[in-house]
């Protein structure tokens, strides 16, 4: 499949997957290995002072071969976002980061004023921001105008695994944007992912519809196959739809006429 | 004897440390953590030359998963 560009890096998988919700952290890297992603997404938390020997997410998962995406979930101001972030950016020593700044604890909508504001700043800073955002086309081509690096319009809402509900937003934001647009929240089963590649969408990223599989293992392998399927569809462009049958035999030649 | 709030709790120490041998002192491995001392990030090359002072409040954190 073709090469996943965003900001300046490069990725091998159109598949992005969260880290949260598995069981443990072997169960994380056994579905990342499944999934055949190369960048995933971590959260930023406190460490367990009084239990430093207790496992950490990179003892299991190494950045240095799948590259780590710091968020900002959990974060309902702008303010919070950017101490998160810098934070992350000291910590790993990378530039990537993804935003999301939260408007309403029951429906984890981004708060779009928040988030653009913090923007602003990150990008002001030299950070290259990805950005979880409403499927709203004018907030994306606001945030693309202001210099982030790919714009990430949710599905549905986070971990509600409803898939995209609204088409043809993601297919105008698609159309009209030059930076990558990735499906992000949502996505509750593999034929959720191949729509948002046959949208067009440069990726995806999934976390629950794979942690909260009854096989995680193996749904991380479908989200994989979806991703790949999806993306080669767009690539190769479907045929039109009719309205009436058209043989796939050819008339000519039959023994019976 | 100095006091300072460490990921929220209230932490003793006997003395003023720099970030590094705070970090030894609660056995954290430096290459995994950030540190932010009030509010401000503390870079890795700064940890040496940067002492805690009573009252301050220090943040530690890594990655953990997330979606």
């Amino acid at each position: 499949m073709d090469n996943f560009k965003v900001g300046s890096k490069i990725f091998k998988s159109r598949l992005i997957v969260g880290t949260g919700k598995y069981k443990n952290f072997q169960e994380t890297a056994d579905a990342i290995t499944a999934s055949g992603a190369d960048l995933v997404t971590v959260a930023v938390r406190r460490v367990n002072i009084t239990n430093s020997t207790e496992p950490l997410l990179m003892d299991f998962v190494d950045p240095k071969k799948i590259t780590y995406l710091p968020n900002t979930a959990g974060c309902f101001t702008s303010e919070d976002a950017l101490r998160i972030l810098r934070l992350a950016k000291e910590s790993g020593g990378w530039n990537l980061v993804k935003l999301e700044v939260l408007g309403d604890e029951k429906t984890l909508y981004p708060n779009m004023q928040e988030t653009i504001k913090a923007a602003k700043i990150l990008v002001s800073e030299g950070f290259e921001v990805m950005v979880y955002c409403s499927d709203d086309p004018i907030a994306c081509r606001q945030l693309e105008d202001l210099g982030v690096v790919a714009v990430m319009p949710l599905g549905s809402l986070i971990g509600s695994g409803q898939g995209i509900p609204n088409r043809m937003n993601i297919e105008i934001i698609k159309k009209q944007s030059k930076i990558p647009v990735i499906v992000d929240a949502g996505i509750g089963t593999a034929s959720d992912a191949v729509i948002a590649m046959e949208l067009g969408c440069d990726a995806v990223l999934v976390n629950s519809a794979i942690a909260k599989a009854k096989n995680p293992i193996l749904m991380a392998e479908a989200m994989k196959n979806a991703v790949i399927a999806g993306r080669q569809c767009y690539l190769s462009g479907r045929m039109d739809k009719i309205n009436l049958a058209s043989a796939s035999s050819p008339a000519q030649g039959k023994i019976n006429n | 004897m100095i006091k300072i709030q460490l990921n929220g709790e209230i932490q003793e120490l006997s003395k003023r440390h720099n970030i590094d041998e705070l970090l030894k002192i609660f056995s954290i491995d430096p290459n995994k953590v950030a540190v932010e001392l009030n509010r401000t990030v503390v870079s890795k090359d700064k940890y040496i030359t940067t002492y805690v002072s009573n009252q301050d409040v220090v943040e530690i954190v890594t990655f953990i998963g997330g979606g």
